[in-house]
């Protein structure tokens, strides 16, 4: 009976997988929302009663406490109802439960959205079939991470205002990231212009149809980069002889004071977390008030309670069926 | 009955930019009278159009009285009780100037109807501090309340049936000043 | 015994190279008539109107599963499902449990093919032990055995070690057997879950490069000339493959190579929705390889269309994609695809079609029985197929134990109507006839 009503909103999307989902506006519309209910995280009440009666499942098959307790975090300040549920992801023929019984459980729960962390890429996008809830992806394998990228985007903002013509470097591990994945995508979708530099073994060179610029040499793209952003060294990815050693690696993509040196006066350095101090940045450059890394703490809290309000303030299945 | 493609349509003005005037003018003393001065009073108006309308009502004490008056701006929407009715709504800014601890907070709006938005105000305030006392302000009090809910001071009194839809424009936001009733077709 | 007239039908007989409007007239498990208006009293009729009569069906590559897996698939239930796409002759692949490397192994699985009687199962041995790669299999007990062993495969992966895989060659072109290559590098392709290529790195998948199928091709082509081994490569995905195969044959190296239906219909835009459905080794591939795929079946570069059926259990692909087993079913599809992908855009002739999906392949083996000719005293092995009638993949009516498809609700074109096997109907109408299995 009740469509999208004439003062209400509509809702965006049914499940957030990837950013390709999302276009300028949505993005737009997801930072304004956040940047809205980050007053609310800054006042002694910080809990709202907007998705008062919803259940949220946080369905974790890597371990991942800060992004956990964002999501259960963000969940509990709109006071919707929690489940955390961790579980070991292998392949289940042979032990425990597997993947599509578990989703069914949390179907049979009256779970309304399902937060998925999930070493397989695409099992946020496998879940979504089977499951009504709405299904946010917490980081998918090497597929995606969504909600980091618009957590980087809202902090992105927060500094530069405005994303066109915006210079971002994303250093590292392009290959095995969801993070990048994800940044990139939005970045672009934002009009943002992005270089990727790291380790040639480490860029699929399918970058460039992604809309993205490669440099293998950082040190020339420092100049023209307003946000220096560092991804994470996998001490695996050594082992597997995607570079000679984490000593080559820092010498040449790692980010220390002298490279700082070279990007303009107010460009920001990012880094997503757990840093390898000494590797992929120096650890003068993470004490510096150019590097943003922990102030996104409270930005990620923001950006997850406004996807949660966008996506589950929505007409429930019953009255809009 | 699907309102997702209706249209709204004004079928009547009912009052003009000189009706809203004057209806907030003694809004604006009724205030006063009631609290016995300024002191401790902080207009807050409720998101979109009774923001400027608490702004408006503001001016008119401040030039009545000449003190300045804090006013500020609640948006309710993630107080309201229907979000799951409606979908998310866009959210603006809560700016309220001063802390509400202690103090009497009129809230102010444009159309009192069922008095949800303003339960909800209620728990949006609250959720800020304790004031001494809340009060409402209307411009229009258009009847069929579904709550308990009664106005301190109503800008005009318009008697309507439930299908008929009442729509205050008001400059800032709409430019132009005028209530006006209409229907969605 | 019984006798069958198969009235009023175009027969295609790639064998023989004759399409032509003819009855055919079954007898005793023979054919004993080819020609117009055959009058034969005692025979039933099997309707033939607009149809296409051709030599019954083989594929060269079908994983049964027993012994091991019975759960996904039987020797009855896949000849069932043979039957029921066409097929009068199917080549069992050996990565059974047990594995198929030794006499004992391969016989149960040829007598047990025989028992149930609705096809020709036809046994490939490993040529490893274990299909491990390091010790040879019991090629030469297998070849000499009741099952008479004449193909040779690790199939699932490949034969890893160039030393090995010429030891096995030359042992192998002893027996006059075939040395049957799944090829994959393994080192280029572990852990990979797609086609590496624009829409793996989009999808964050571990991409499996078209190189590594490749590297292996082309190891083998040499290896085969060094050898003189006969050698025949599996489930062809990608151009460059086919490109060697076709110059391999100029150079008159003695290589055989099938395609599969999954990689001349589909392509790794398939991976998108993350269905494991969607899995298969080797992965699906570009447009560009799935094109150069069909012009080598068009061209005889590629012998034979071949199923790679590979059943799995529900709850085996019912998980995520990246632990999911890789394969799809293929037996009651490979017709319905040929027809409507390669011969209904015209890519092939009917007849090359059928010389793919029968004639060859059954040269290929060695089955003199199989692939036509249809003529007087050849065995009636034959398939009667409705060209025209279209149909949608519904899983659920597969007569596989397994439902492992992409493809349900893809509307096809070409069905079959009738499936003979020595002169008994498997299929009659449409409906596999467990009727003449009861009554024998």
């Amino acid at each position: 009976m009740f469509g999208a009503h004439t003062s209400g909103g509509e809702v965006m999307i049914k499940h957030l997988l990837s950013m390709d989902q999302l276009s300028a506006d949505d993005i737009t519309r997801i930072l304004d929302t956040a940047e809205s209910l980050r007053q609310v995280t800054d006042r002694p009440i910080k809990k709202l009663p907007t998705l008062r009666g919803r259940t949220v499942c946080n369905l974790f098959y890597e371990a991942s406490t800060r992004t956990r307790i964002s999501f259960e975090l963000a969940a509990k300040r709109l006071s919707a109802d929690v489940i955390n549920f961790s579980a070991d992801a292998k392949s289940s023929v042979s032990k425990g439960e597997s993947f599509k019984d578990t989703a069914w459980t949390l179907e049979a729960m009256g779970v309304d959205a399902i937060v998925v962390r999930h070493g397989s890429s695409g099992a946020p996008h496998q879940l979504s079939n089977w499951a009504r809830a709405s299904v946010i992806n917490a980081g998918d394998g090497s597929h995606e991470h969504p909600t980091q990228a618009l957590l980087d985007l809202f902090s992105m903002r927060e500094h530069f205002k405005d994303f066109n013509g915006l210079k971002v470097a994303i250093v590292g591990d392009i290959m095995h990231s969801r993070v990048a994945r994800s940044n990139i995508k939005g970045l672009i979708t934002m009009g943002a212009e992005v270089t990727v530099s790291g380790p040639p073994t480490l860029i699929p060179p399918q970058v460039a149809s992604w809309g993205a610029k490669v440099s293998y040499d950082i040190e020339p793209i420092l100049p023209e980069t307003d946000v220096c952003y560092l991804l994470r060294v996998q001490q695996e990815r050594q082992s597997e002889q995607l570079f000679p050693s984490l000593r080559e690696y820092a010498a040449l993509w790692g980010l220390d004071a002298r490279r700082m040196k070279m990007m303009p006066e107010q460009s920001l350095v990012m880094h997503p977390g757990p840093m390898n101090r000494g590797v992929e940045i120096g650890a003068d450059v993470s004490e510096s008030p150019r590097s943003i890394v922990l102030n996104q703490v409270a930005n990620g809290l923001a950006v997850r309670m406004s996807l949660l309000y966008l996506m589950l303030g929505a007409p429930n299945q019953e009255i809009a069926a | 009955m699907s309102e997702t493609a209706a249209r709204f349509t004004v079928k009547a003005q009912v009052f003009g930019p000189d009706d809203i005037r004057r209806a907030l003018v003694r809004v604006a003393h009724e205030i006063v009278e009631a609290n016995r001065g300024t002191d401790d009073l902080v207009l807050v108006g409720i998101r979109t159009r009774g923001a400027p309308l608490a702004e408006r009502i503001a001016a008119s004490i401040a030039s009545l009285e000449g003190a300045d008056l804090p006013s500020g701006a609640l948006d309710v929407s993630l107080y309201r009780d229907d979000v799951a009715l409606r979908g998310p709504r866009r959210l603006e800014s809560t700016t309220i100037p001063v802390d509400v601890d202690g103090r009497v907070v009129v809230l102010v709006d444009d159309v009192l109807y069922t008095g949800r938005t303003i339960r909800a105000a209620f728990d949006a305030v609250l959720d800020l501090g304790r004031p001494r006392a809340i009060r409402l302000a209307v411009l229009v009090d258009r009847g069929h309340r579904e709550l308990p809910i009664r106005p301190d001071h109503v800008g005009k009194n318009l008697p309507t049936s439930a299908d008929e839809v009442v729509r205050v424009h008001v400059q800032e936001v709409d430019g132009e000043d005028a209530v006006v009733i209409g229907g969605y077709s | 015994m019984s006798a069958y007239l198969i009235r009023g039908g175009r027969v295609v007989d790639p064998a023989a190279g004759t399409d032509r409007r003819a009855d055919v007239l079954v007898r005793d498990g023979l054919v004993s008539g080819v020609g117009d208006d055959l009058d034969a009293a005692d025979a039933e009729v099997l309707e033939a109107q607009g149809a296409v009569v051709a030599p019954g069906l083989v594929d060269l590559h079908c994983h049964m599963r027993e012994p091991g897996r019975e759960d996904e698939e039987t020797i009855a239930s896949a000849s069932r499902a043979a039957a029921a796409g066409g097929y009068t002759a199917v080549c069992a692949m050996p990565n059974t449990d047990p594995v198929a490397d030794s006499a004992a192994i391969v016989e149960k699985v040829w007598a047990a093919g025989r028992a149930v009687g609705l096809v020709e199962v036809v046994p490939a041995g490993a040529i490893s032990r274990g299909r491990q790669g390091l010790r040879l299999a019991d090629i030469g007990e297998m070849a000499r055995s009741a099952a008479q062993v004449r193909i040779f495969t690790d199939d699932g992966h490949g034969v890893q070690s160039s030393l090995f895989a010429r030891r096995a060659m030359e042992y192998i072109a002893g027996f006059d057997g075939i040395y049957a290559e799944h090829c994959e590098d393994e080192s280029l392709a572990a852990g990979g879950q797609m086609h590496e290529g624009e829409r793996s790195a989009v999808l964050g998948l571990r991409g499996i490069p078209s190189e590594a199928e490749e590297l292996m091709a082309a190891r083998d082509i040499a290896l085969a000339r060094l050898t003189g081994c006969r050698l025949h490569l599996l489930h062809v995905s990608c151009a460059r493959t086919v490109e060697l195969v076709r110059q391999a044959k100029a150079e008159g190296i003695r290589v055989t190579a099938e395609a599969t239906p999954h990689h001349f219909t589909l392509t790794d835009a398939a991976l998108e929705g993350y269905d494991p459905n969607t899995k298969v080794q080797p992965p699906l591939r570009t447009e560009t390889d799935r094109r150069t795929v069909i012009s080598g079946l068009a061209d005889g570069t590629l012998d034979a269309v071949a199923t790679d059926h590979a059943p799995h259990a529900l709850e085996e692909k019912d998980q995520e994609l990246t632990f999911a087993p890789p394969g799809m079913v293929g037996l009651e599809l490979a017709l319905g695809l040929t027809l409507t992908e390669l011969v209904e855009p015209g890519h092939l002739e009917l007849m090359d079609a059928l010389d793919r999906l029968s004639t060859a392949p059954a040269r290929l083996l060695g089955l003199g029985d199989h692939g036509g000719p249809i003529e007087t005293g050849a065995p009636a092995n034959l398939v009667v197929l409705d060209p025209a009638a279209r149909w949608e993949v519904d899983p659920d009516a597969f007569h596989s134990k397994s439902r492992n498809t992409p493809l349900a609700g893809r509307p096809l074109r070409g069905r079959v109507l009738h499936t003979l096997f020595k002169g008994r109907p498997t299929v009659r109408d449409g409906r596999v006839s467990d009727r003449e299995l009861a009554a024998r």
